[in-house]
């Protein structure tokens, strides 16, 4: 059996770690909800641009247009958003999963990074970074997702890439989290939407041509799918780690009380021992 | 007078919700004001100023990107960048003009023509709005 000090010693460590833990997580959870409330206020306007472009996109059906059918090149890019840092369970590595585990070959994707755990792992695993924002990850602003979709799209009309995915932790509430790959270009027609389009009472007119309004309207639509996903995976981020820290806390409190009974039972064997010394020298001494 | 409902939306906020006699803007293809009872149609918004006549009295904000959805018993703006002229910065907006009309002229090969111009249009519609 381990010395009491040992023990004592051991007992120490682990309550100043749980002191940590414990902050971390009442830190998170005031994080997580000013991250929440982001993603919240953001869904209004995600609503509105997703009607707008089934509705568009039913009204196209059939057309081709570069946004729709891809473009020649056989790249993909991906944008990968995972946390600046860690200690927040499986988070970031289950959304690399979703890359190295998606598909992706190594040769022929490039790599988005927000965030930079995920970049990290996926560099280490042999993908090419093409952009780095990891900036951008902790408090993403709209004009953040401006620049992030721009270069995309830019690349897409260059013939750079072909297809475009975004890996993210999409954010369903405070417990449940979960990692999702979409696909932002070409458009994927969502299923169902002839329907849907036909019961919606009001047709849509655009004032200009269809393929125009295209070219105008799935710019905004992307980068409103990537300002979507950026505050997601920032309330997931936190959420995440609110839940890693909330376990670690609690594992550490098992902990100490398994070791303040080993410590009393060692007290109580060494006082146990004690005496029977002091009797047994008592008794020769007589 | 009739009103309708209009609604402008950004990314991370409500930016107005009310009742509204007649909205105007700037679009892709020209100038429109909207009043009650307007034919379903959806525009592309151009840098400019959108004004907001209300019942009692009218109100002016600086939009530059976004789109409008115009359905009879209301508009919903959907602004990707939108602002009250008490959140502008005239200053920067007059260096942000300077700028991009320099870029204009000069038009080396590199300039990115259509950028410099959406940005000359941010910079005029906000020091209008501010006038």
């Amino acid at each position: 059996m381990a010395s009491m000090r040992d023990i004592k010693r051991r007992k120490g460590s682990i309550q100043s770690t749980q002191q940590i833990t414990k902050a971390m997580k009442l830190v998170s959870t005031v994080k997580l909800q000013r991250a929440r409330q982001n993603a919240e206020r953001s869904r209004d306007y995600f609503t509105g641009m997703y009607e707008t472009v089934t509705s568009i996109l039913a009204k196209t059906a059939g057309m081709r247009h570069p946004y729709l059918d891809g473009s020649a090149s056989g790249k993909k890019a991906v944008v990968v958003m995972t946390s600046n840092r860690g200690l927040a369970g499986g988070y970031n590595s289950n959304v690399v999963k979703l890359v190295t585990r998606g598909g992706f070959s190594k040769e022929e994707t490039v790599i988005y990074a927000v965030g930079k755990k995920g970049r990290d792992a996926l560099a280490r695993a042999g993908y090419e970074i093409a952009a780095d924002l990891s900036e951008i990850a902790e408090e993403p602003a709209y004009p953040d997702a401006m620049r992030l979709s721009g270069d995309l799209l830019d690349a897409f009309a260059k013939g750079e890439i072909g297809e475009i995915y975004m890996a993210y932790t999409k954010f369903k509430n405070t417990v449940s989290h979960v990692p999702t790959l979409l696909k932002l270009l070409p458009v994927e027609v969502p299923e169902g939407r002839e329907e849907q389009a036909a019961e919606s009472s009001a047709p849509m007119n655009f004032e200009m041509e269809d393929e125009e309004a295209l070219n105008l309207l799935i710019p905004k639509y992307v980068t409103s799918l990537i300002y979507g996903g950026l505050v997601e995976a920032a309330a997931s981020e936190n959420g995440a780690r609110m839940q890693a820290m909330d376990s670690a806390t609690g594992n550490a409190e098992e902990m100490i009380s398994k070791l303040s009974l080993q410590y009393n039972r060692a007290r109580q064997s060494s006082i146990t021992q004690e005496l029977t010394e002091i009797i047994a020298g008592a008794n020769a001494i007589t | 007078m009739e009103q309708f409902k209009l609604r402008i939306i950004t990314p991370d906020r409500v930016f107005y919700e009310g009742d509204a006699e007649m909205v105007e803007f700037n679009t892709t293809e020209g100038e429109i004001g909207i009043l009650p009872g307007h034919i379903p149609m959806t525009v592309i918004v151009k840098p400019g100023i959108l004004t907001i006549t209300e019942k009692e009295d009218s109100k002016e904000a600086a939009l530059h990107a976004g789109f409008a959805e115009i359905l009879p018993e209301g508009v919903t703006i959907l602004a990707e960048i939108i602002e009250w002229p008490g959140e502008i910065d005239e200053a920067r907006a007059e260096a942000a003009k300077r700028r991009a009309e320099e870029r204009i002229r000069e038009n080396t090969p590199e300039t990115d023509m259509a950028r410099a111009e959406a940005a000359l249009l941010r910079a005029i519609a906000r020091i209008n709005v501010l006038k």
